[in-house]
């Protein structure tokens, strides 16, 4: 028998529920762009979409400084404080 | 503090349990039978033990005491210290070592190798009048290295001892352990060195940090790394523990905001950190700056790149197809690490350029894409000529037409500095110059047309004012984004370039940390 050490930080993932799913979409949704070229183009349709589809629910324009980096603190805060529900425009 | 000698339950040769201490006066002897000078010392233990001395013998193999009992016909108490353990608890360096134990268990006396004086004084204070031949015994001779400090045993010893540095999960394998650590992702697709307990103590042997001590963050699961996690993934890697301190420096390195290790590996680009270390720790640790330095064959420069990767991977969790989304990836993703060959520049070395001093030991990490790119030109003579051919190859860097947003590894081969000091003194700041200063384009020449949509577009430019559409701007944003480094054989012109990511606050910044 070999024993070895374990390389990883040993941190097993945070068990997180799913958020509870409305069965109506209405309130405030945020509509995040990481900063990618041609990510803004694609919200832009989108929003004009959810416009019409949704015209009860108050879209926001959110974007992060870089894509090469997470979201700061504070945006993230800021999007969960004053939202229902967020798209994000991911690259690529 | 307690004196007393570490206690111990060893079997004789009869498979009976022999207890130390007993509450009397002993001797202890640790011997192996492989040693000329044990061998020599026998005889008198079997008539000092005859005589009534208390005396137990610790051999350090079964069949060596068995040899032993055998030659000798011996009939004294040989122990079975095959484990070392005992011998390791009593720091047995050398063997013979004797030790004259008080009857409250307190070390009088310790002799290690055989001087006839020192032990005719020994067994004379201890009572008893053996039947001895001193006559036919040497007047000196030197004992053996303990197996118990042997470097194979040393570092398991040492880990069971207590005090044991090792707080990482121990994981038992009843299968092959290559074949586990693959089907568990710890390798990066080749084989990796089995982390024991044992290795590791060796690893961190190769570093004053606490083993405890958190040395970064590391991201995207922000896993903490202490130096022992550390260790174990630079064994894996193959390091040795004197390369150690250079993969600690440059996992601080990759941790910082600057660095921004995360999307380094995050990005479709498929960038990593190419690593080059400076100052007197090269030679230290045979770090190759010479022929085929940004290639393979150096133990060094290989293990010390696939420490840093696999760190990244199995701490911070920077693993393909999660986190890591490389569109194709590189072999750099595996290791780049290589020394700059200062003693064959005319310049300042990077890390002095940096603001470090000459004797330091520094590791500089640069976010790249791409590379090495070769530079061939094996025809220009002057220097101003072989700038020009470098920079015209650099205005290519990710694309013609993609300006003011990457910098670049220059690393400069010999023959093509041998070119440029032709006529006397070129700096490496003058060759800078001349790259940043190639190809300028204005705004309207980046336009997107028929042959690329690389650019801005067509609307986005008619927008701007005519100022602003004959701007001027520069491949490289400033002269500081163009890195330049010596390293190679003395023989080809072929000089070599890493292509960056997107450089500067948004993206990825190079680097250095001092190696300590």
């Amino acid at each position: 028998m070999v024993t070895i050490l374990d390389p990883t930080n040993e941190h097993q993932p945070v068990k997180r529920d799913l958020a509870t799913r409305h069965s109506n979409i209405v309130g405030h949704m945020a509509l995040l762009d990481i900063s990618k070229p041609k990510g803004s183009i694609f919200l832009d349709k989108l929003e004009t979409l959810l416009a019409i589809e949704l015209p009860d629910v108050t879209i926001t324009r959110y974007s992060k400084p870089t894509f090469a980096k997470p979201a700061p603190e504070a945006l993230r805060e800021k999007i969960k404080s004053k939202n229902d529900f967020v798209i994000e425009a991911l690259a690529d | 503090m307690d004196t007393s000698l570490p206690t111990f339950s060893l079997r004789n040769s009869k498979e009976e349990v022999i207890d130390f201490p007993s509450g009397n006066s002993t001797l202890l002897c640790f011997v192996k039978e492989d040693c000329e000078t044990c061998q020599t010392i026998m005889p008198v233990l079997e008539a000092l033990y005859i005589a009534g001395c208390n005396i137990l013998v610790i051999g350090q193999t079964i069949e060596g005491n068995q040899n032993l009992i055998n030659k000798f016909e011996l009939t004294l108490p040989v122990l079975d210290d095959s484990s070392l353990k005992t011998s390791f608890s009593y720091n047995i360096e050398i063997v013979p070592t004797i030790i004259h134990a008080s009857d409250e268990n307190q070390e009088k006396i310790r002799l290690e190798g055989f001087v006839k004086t020192e032990w005719q004084k020994l067994i004379s204070g201890f009572g008893t009048k053996p039947s001895v031949n001193w006559n036919s015994l040497p007047a000196w001779r030197p004992g053996c290295g303990s197996l118990s400090v042997q470097p194979e045993n040393e570092g398991r010893l040492t880990a069971e001892a207590e005090n044991n540095p090792i707080r990482a999960r121990k994981l038992d394998l009843q299968e092959d352990e290559f074949e586990f650590m693959f089907d568990q992702g710890f390798t990066d697709g080749l084989p990796v060195i089995p982390p024991t307990e044992e290795r590791v103590l060796r690893m961190l042997s190769g570093t004053h940090r606490d083993p405890q001590e958190t040395i970064a963050t590391v991201p995207p699961n922000m896993g903490v790394a202490t130096t022992e996690k550390v260790a174990i993934n630079a064994v894996m890697a193959g390091c040795k523990p004197e390369y150690l301190s250079v993969v600690i420096a440059a996992l601080e390195a990759a941790c910082t905001d600057d660095f921004n290790i995360h999307g380094v590996m995050a990005t479709t680009m498929g960038a990593s950190p190419v690593m080059v270390v400076n100052g007197p720790i090269r030679d230290y640790i045979g770090l190759n700056s010479n022929l085929s330095a940004l290639g393979q064959g150096n133990r060094a420069n290989a293990t010390i790149g696939r420490a840093l990767r696999l760190i990244i991977r199995n701490i911070g969790g920077a693993v393909p197809g999660k986190t890591e989304r490389p569109t194709l990836g590189n072999p750099m993703k595996y290791t780049m690490c290589f020394a700059e060959r200062e003693e064959r520049s005319p310049w300042s070395p990077l890390h002095v350029e940096r603001g470090f001093k000459e004797t330091d030991s520094v590791v500089t990490l640069f976010g790249m894409t791409s590379g090495p790119t070769l530079i061939v030109d094996q025809t220009s003579t002057d220097p101003g000529q072989l700038a020009r051919s470098m920079a015209m190859c650099l205005a290519h860097v990710h694309h013609p037409k993609a300006y003011s947003l990457s910098d670049t590894l220059l690393v400069v081969c010999p023959e093509h500095i041998d070119t440029l000091m032709r006529g006397g003194s070129y700096s490496k700041e003058t060759l800078r110059q001349e790259i940043f200063n190639y190809a300028p384009k204005s705004i309207k020449d980046l336009v997107q047309n028929e042959n690329s949509g690389v650019g801005i577009s067509s609307e986005q430019l008619a927008a701007m004012p005519d100022e602003a559409q004959n701007r001027i701007i520069n491949k490289f944003r400033s002269p500081e984004d163009i890195h330049i480094v010596v390293a190679g054989s003395d023989a080809g012109k072929f000089s070599g370039a890493f292509h960056g990511w997107v450089t500067g606050p948004m993206g990825t910044i190079s680097v250095s940390r001092k190696i300590d």
